[in-house]
């Protein structure tokens, strides 16, 4: 380990010091390994789950209030409970898809920790009682997906996965699909249709949950590889222990991946819902502060899609209640930091780009107007700005996502809180609008300051002029 | 499928709010559609009625309040629930659809003034009627290459391009042929076709007119005309017998186009490409525009009609009755076939009159057995046996419902059919009779079907047993199973005996009747097989069947007593003095009974036919045996043509022509394979001095028997006597057609008849070989037997021979249908990949295949969808007609292979 808390083997973790329940085996450089799992305990959560009773199982997730670490923070073991009964096959899909901008947490659990992922995996199905598991790696993540693959094999072979699994009657597939590069995979419904050999393109809702039709037309459980991560801690240890650590609502650890202008950016695990983005980013034990001695000036506290949030939201918990009440997300544990020497319209701009480009061209809001609005931003950005498109922005925005959009309070403007609502399918629509808003909102004079244009004039059309 | 469902009749109305009004939905129903009905249009693009609901386009964004507080939902994704209240005009509502329209627009070119859509076009319209009306986008608009030809007749504009999923879900939901897709994403996603594969599809036209913009072109349209120059009438596509309601639209006294009508009990507003685009060759240079006589020398020399009709009249005045014949008749409208049926029967006394070309069946088949709609066989959960040809390459729009049925409303195929077609790949069961046991099986299936089905799995089980506490030795359990076999009835069918007991059982289990569609699955197979395996199946309990007739309006010729052995009102010619208003409005009737096809061919080349008359017919090319069409032709000494074009046959053999106005030019009513009755509208004018059939047939029967044509002045009065004289047209009168205009009404059906309709079923075992009193017992089983054996057991290297047709051939209409002309497949020889392992030839060699009657020269290719023994070439193959292979008559015939 270099002084820094990185680990040369694992690069963007930092180990600090404070509980450590799903990245503990990072510090083994072989911790990809079967020997170095069941050298530190693994597997033991399955054995410890085989000793009970499905529903036994699925009332200590129940109990230890395990959130969903993905995005939505939804309770893992309330989505469980979706699930119709009578209605099999079900299958279980592992949320795999990392793409937000600034998350790589579930990179780093794939590729340090495979066989803590495949008993979490396990365990759920042991749970839920299905057969059949499909773990869905994003296309891009080459060493995730090798580590898997050889982890899957290793795990099979000594009958960990398959058929009768440790000697039960509890028998489990467990298949790898990759994706080909599409950030909306994430969303699951179009990690599903992917799955399913089509387009990732989201499906309709309703119906609103996989649960009730997923993967082939049957109940699905999606579930994010963090949160399946935890079970296994959670098996051998109990809720009540899983309990002890971060806030009653939010128990728990959870991973957060910090990038931008920090001393020390990357992924750390802390107590969920108990420390507060000032912890994380000026503590010692962590980021140590912005670089350079610059001040903060914005940041994204729950990946590209979350509102922004600025210095005076520093003391909010990394706890979703809370942080979606003040007018954005936790989201997938990115927290993206900007210090004063970022240009706002640039920066949003940046951003926007991602959304434009990784639209899936399903419906026409998103299609349509995340373009146009890098379009816009990139004008401004040349010097080709008018007057009028800050307000045209908005409007575009607000034809993505009707109705005043979550933004953080400013200048007496009371907090929209989380989340947007949408012409759209899916929300990756409205995910674009959020750094329009969040900059113009707040930095409406940088916005001004590149305008340089004047807008055309309009001859008005005479009302009953037209034929 | 059980009791307890509701019925349709039964369910209660939804009430639901719509902008403040109360209304009453389906239960289950679209809010998007609901609204429609009740009188409030809501904007949509990707939304159409017979296609699933995609909710892509977000332009039928409404609020909808269903309890807890308003949001805008997609109007088309929605089903409405019990107390729903729905604002489609709110501000945010408006706001919404302000939105996406302006989206919608922003890359669009709005290159209306020389779009073809402009003026028709969705888009266009609703930016009127919703839109923001002026733009705030001053970026570059998208650009792609301005159209690209997806197949030979379709162009794609990708700029103009909405990304509504109408196309590409129609050619993956509706077609099946899912050739475009979605390509790219975000704002640079467009509909495209896969490298080297042409969106070739049968039904590649209806993309065109489902299209909300102009980005899907047709070539037979593109620039060449403006919508609001259009004028239309309502109207049934004449090129199969599935009768399809079409508009068809004209300017400047030429038909432009034609779009399908959507008449929800045929063709739900969808078209093969045949129908949409075969009005071409009505446009075409070289119709026939003048009666013409052929000097000699082979020379023609245009005259006028009253030559013309005064040199048949001559020649019919002093030919006797049994010597004048009529071939063909399916193109004329049912008006002009009762006039042609009276002209040949009533007037000039002879019944030698057949509207089939020996490709059709008995008319006993067709006007006796109880007919089924179209409806009746799609309607949820019942059960379809295709016992016929392939519907995608003969009778496109019944394709398409069949297709929808089978995936969408459960509706269980049987196919017993001799090779793949385009539903195999959806059929429940497939049963692959050998040629010439079709009528076996039928009857075998029939008495399985009725042995309980708990019985019939016991028997199986026990049976399963016995074999395996035989000897375990594999010659002893075969013998077992073909002793099995025999018991039910299939041995020598060569059908697979666990698909077979499968298919039974689903016919025993089948809850509402069976539809059979029965029909000429292969011209080289006689008819008598599939007319008496139709004829077992009528055992089934509430069996109904729709006969899939191709040739136009033939069902129409022969309720209007266009065949031989048959009088207007599907009564028998023996039994003509039952008759009695037909003898009243007739002047005679035959003394004897006449020939069919086959026969005045034959009569014919004998030199027994003095006039021959081919009424739009080409028997060189649509007849089974060529060699006798030709000597019949050339053995007749006076034949007329009464036609569109000159084809081979007239070529030929003709010695006076007469033009003929074509479907789109003359007023009538068409019959389809339901007994469908619709109107056919007159658009535009024939060429030159081309007349309705029906008129020159009355001028003919005015000049061989004063007055007895002379109150036949209209298709109107025509119509009217056709009412009078035959029971089944008898509620066919002209307020019932106006009341009727879109979906037809059906011709009264025949359930009853029967017996008296002239099949008989003959009980089993004996399992009917005279029931259509055409074929002998004793000339039937030869055949059979030659061919119940495995294939092994063949002559040497011969091939039984499967003559199919395919959507696109070289008949003469086709020949004239610039957008369809290349459309026709060469000529291929198809046969089972087995079948080729030991020969020297290969996929791809040049062949010659050749029967005992002539031979013709193909591509062989190989095709799993062939049975392994027998071998298919396309009906109609440009320079390679398949009917110079067969012999009129001939129970089957086999071929070999060569190389050339």
């Amino acid at each position: 380990m270099q002084a820094d808390g990185y680990l040369a083997h694992a690069p963007g973790y930092v180990l600090n010091e404070g509980p450590k329940l799903i990245t503990g085996r990072f510090v083994h450089e072989d911790s990809f390994t079967l020997e170095r799992y069941r050298a530190t305990g693994g597997y033991e959560g399955l054995r410890a789950a085989l000793e009970m009773t499905p529903a036994e199982v699925h009332d200590e997730v129940r109990a230890a209030t395990l959130l969903g670490r993905g995005g939505a923070g939804f309770p893992a073991g309330v989505k469980w409970g979706f699930l119709p009964p009578g209605k099999h096959p079900y299958y279980l899909v592992v949320n795999g898809d990392e793409s937000e901008p600034g998350t790589y947490k579930d990179r780093l659990l794939m590729e340090r920790d495979p066989h803590q992922l495949i008993e979490g995996c396990l365990i759920a199905c042991y749970a839920l009682g299905l057969r059949q598991c499909f773990l869905y790696v994003r296309g891009e993540m080459a060493l995730a997906q090798e580590r898997i693959a050889a982890a899957l094999n290793d795990a099979y072979a000594a009958g960990l996965v398959g058929r009768e699994i440790c000697g039960t009657d509890f028998s489990v597939d467990i298949v790898m699909a990759w994706g080909a590069g599409a950030y909306i995979v994430g969303e699951e419904t179009a990690l599903i249709e992917s799955l399913e050999g089509r387009r990732g393109m989201p499906r309709l809702k309703p119906p609103y949950f996989p649960a009730a039709v997923g993967l082939y037309g049957q109940p699905t459980i999606v579930n994010n590889v963090e949160t399946l991560s935890n079970l296994p801690w959670l098996m051998v240890n109990g809720s009540q222990a899983y309990k002890g650590f971060g806030s009653e609502s939010s128990p728990g650890t959870r991973m957060f991946a910090v990038s931008g202008h920090l001393r020390r950016p990357g992924v750390y695990e802390v107590e969920h819902g108990v420390t507060t983005f000032r912890d994380l980013i000026y503590g010692e034990n962590f980021c140590g502060g912005i670089r350079d001695g610059h001040e903060l000036k914005m940041f994204i506290p729950g990946g590209g899609s979350a509102p922004w949030f600025f210095a005076e939201h520093l003391d909010l918990p990394l706890e979703a209640r809370p942080v979606g009440a003040a007018g954005s997300m936790l989201g997938s544990g990115a927290i993206v930091i900007m210090d004063d020497t970022t240009d706002a319209v640039r920066a949003a701009w940046r951003v926007v780009k991602f959304f434009a480009r990784e639209s899936c061209g399903k419906c026409t809001p998103c299609r349509e107007g995340t373009t146009w609005l890098e379009q816009i931003l990139r004008r401004i950005l040349d010097g080709e700005g008018r007057p009028s498109d800050i307000d045209l922005l908005l409007d575009i925005g607000d034809n993505i996502s009707p109705g005043p959009y979550p933004a953080a309070a400013h200048n007496g403007q009371e907090a929209v809180p989380f989340p947007p609502r949408q012409t759209t399918i899916c929300p990756l629509g409205p995910s674009a609008v959020a750094p329009v808003v969040s900059t113009i909102r707040r930095f409406r004079q940088e916005y001004e300051d590149k305008i340089t244009r004047q807008d055309p004039i309009r001859i008005p059309v005479a009302a009953g002029a037209a034929p | 499928m059980t009791a307890a469902e509701p019925q349709v009749g039964e369910e209660v109305a939804v009430e639901i709010e719509v902008d403040g009004i109360a209304m009453q939905a389906r239960p289950g129903e679209l809010l998007i559609a609901a609204c429609e009905r009740a009188g409030t249009y809501i904007p949509r693009f990707c939304y159409h009625p017979r296609m699933s609901p995609v909710g892509m386009c977000r332009m039928c964004l409404v609020e909808v309040d269903t309890g807890r507080g308003f949001s805008l939902q997609p109007s088309c994704m929605v089903p409405v629930s019990e107390g729903m209240k729905v604002s489609t005009a709110s501000e945010a509502a408006k706001k919404a659809q302000d939105g996406v329209l302006e989206f919608l627009l922003i890359n669009h070119p709005l290159d209306c003034p020389v779009c073809d859509k402009g003026g028709e076009c969705p888009l266009q319209d609703q930016t009127m009627a919703y839109g923001p009306g002026e733009t705030r986008f001053v970026e570059e608009k998208r650009h792609f290459t301005k159209p690209i030809a997806i197949s030979e007749t379709v162009y794609l504009d990708r700029e103009r391009c909405i990304l509504c999923d109408r196309c590409t879900r129609f050619a993956d939901e509706v077609a099946g042929d899912a050739l475009i897709h979605f390509m790219g994403r975000g704002n640079h996603t467009e509909v495209n076709t896969f490298t080297d594969e042409p969106f070739a599809s049968y039904f590649s036209g209806n993309t065109v007119q489902i299209c909300p913009v102009g980005a899907l072109t047709a070539a037979p349209y593109r620039f060449k005309a403006r919508p609001w120059d259009l004028s239309e009438t309502v109207s049934t596509a004449w090129v199969d017998s599935v009768g399809a309601r079409v508009a068809v639209q004209a300017s400047r006294n030429r038909v432009l186009r034609v779009l399908g009508a959507d008449a929800d009990a045929v063709n739900w507003g969808w078209l093969s490409d045949k129908e949409r685009f075969g009005f071409e060759a009505l446009n075409s240079s070289e119709r026939l525009s003048a009666p013409a006589v052929r000097q000699r020398g082979a020379a023609w020399r245009d005259v006028g009609w009253g030559e013309a009709l005064g040199q048949i009249a001559a020649a019919l005045g002093e030919a006797p009755p049994e010597r004048v014949a009529v071939l063909g008749g399916a193109r004329l409208t049912n008006e002009a076939q009762y006039m042609w049926a009276k002209l040949a029967k009533g007037v000039i006394g002879t019944d030698n009159v057949d509207a089939q070309l020996g490709d059709g069946l008995d008319p006993a088949i067709v006007l006796s057995l109880p007919r089924a709609t179209i409806d009746d066989a799609c309607r949820p959960g019942g059960t379809v046996v295709l016992m016929g040809p392939d519907p995608k390459e003969e009778l496109g729009a019944l394709y398409l419902r069949l297709r929808h049925a089978v995936v969408n409303d459960g509706v269980k195929l049987i196919e017993v059919t001799p090779g793949a077609t385009g539903l195999s790949h959806l059929a429940q069961h497939t049963l692959r009779p050998r040629p010439g046991t079709t009528a076996q099986l039928a009857a075998a299936l029939v008495a399985t079907a009725e042995s309980s089905p708990a019985a019939d799995r016991s028997g199986t089980a026990a049976d399963s047993g016995t074999a395996s506490r035989g000897t375990g030795a594999a010659g002893a359990s075969d013998a077992d199973s073909d002793a099995t076999n025999a018991a039910d009835g299939i041995a020598g069918t060569g059908v697979d005996r666990s698909e077979f007991e499968a298919a039974a059982r689903c016919l025993s289990e089948a809850s509402d009747a069976v539809t059979v569609i029965v029909g000429r699955a292969s011209l080289a197979e006689p008819a008598e097989e599939v007319e008496a395996a139709a004829i077992e199946l009528t055992a089934l309990p509430s069996v109904k069947f729709l006969p899939a007739l191709r040739r136009g309006n033939v069902v129409g010729a022969l309720e209007a007593g266009l065949s031989s052995e048959w009088l207007p009102g599907r009564v028998r010619l023996d039994d003509a003095e039952s008759a009695e208003s037909l003898i009243d409005a007739w002047p005679r009737m035959p003394e004897t009974a006449g020939l069919d096809a086959a026969g005045i061919l034959r009569a014919a080349a004998r030199g027994d036919i003095d006039v021959l008359v081919l009424l739009g017919a080409d028997p060189l090319n649509d007849f089974v045996d060529r060699d006798l069409a030709y000597r019949g032709l050339r053995g007749a000494s006076l034949v007329v043509a009464v036609d569109l074009f000159m084809n081979d046959s007239s070529s030929l053999a003709a010695h006076v022509v007469l033009p003929a106005a074509g479907p789109t030019e003359c007023d009538g009513t068409f019959t389809n394979l339901e007994g469908r009755v619709s109107p056919m509208s007159r658009k535009v004018t024939p060429p030159g001095t081309a007349r309705p059939d029906w008129m020159i047939a009355a001028d003919l029967a005015e000049r061989h028997e004063p007055g007895s044509a002379s109150d036949l002045d209209s298709p109107e009065a025509i119509r009217a006597e056709l009412a009078r004289v035959s029971n089944p047209h008898r509620l066919i009168t002209e307020q019932a057609l106006i009341q009727n205009a879109l979906e037809g009404m059906l011709l009264e059906r025949s359930d009853t008849t029967g017996e008296a309709g002239g099949w008989r079923r003959s009980g089993r075992p004996t399992m009917g070989r005279s029931p259509v009193g055409r074929t002998e017992p004793e000339t039937g089983p030869a055949g059979r037997e030659d061919n119940a054996g495995t294939r092994e057991e063949t002559p040497d290297g011969a091939f039984r021979l499967v003559a199919a047709r395919t959507m696109y051939d070289d008949g003469v209409m086709l020949r004239h249908c610039p957008s369809s002309r290349g459309l026709a497949p060469a000529a291929t020889a198809a046969v089972n990949p087995a079948d080729l392992d030991a020969g020297s030839l290969g996929q791809g060699a040049a062949v010659r295949v050749v029967s005992d009657f002539g031979h013709l020269e193909a591509t062989l290719v190989t095709d799993l969808g062939v049975p392994p023994g027998s071998l298919r070439v396309n009906w109609l193959a440009p320079g390679a007609p398949a009917n110079a292979l067969i012999a009129a008559g001939a129970d089957a015939t086999m071929v070999k292979v060569e190389a050339r």
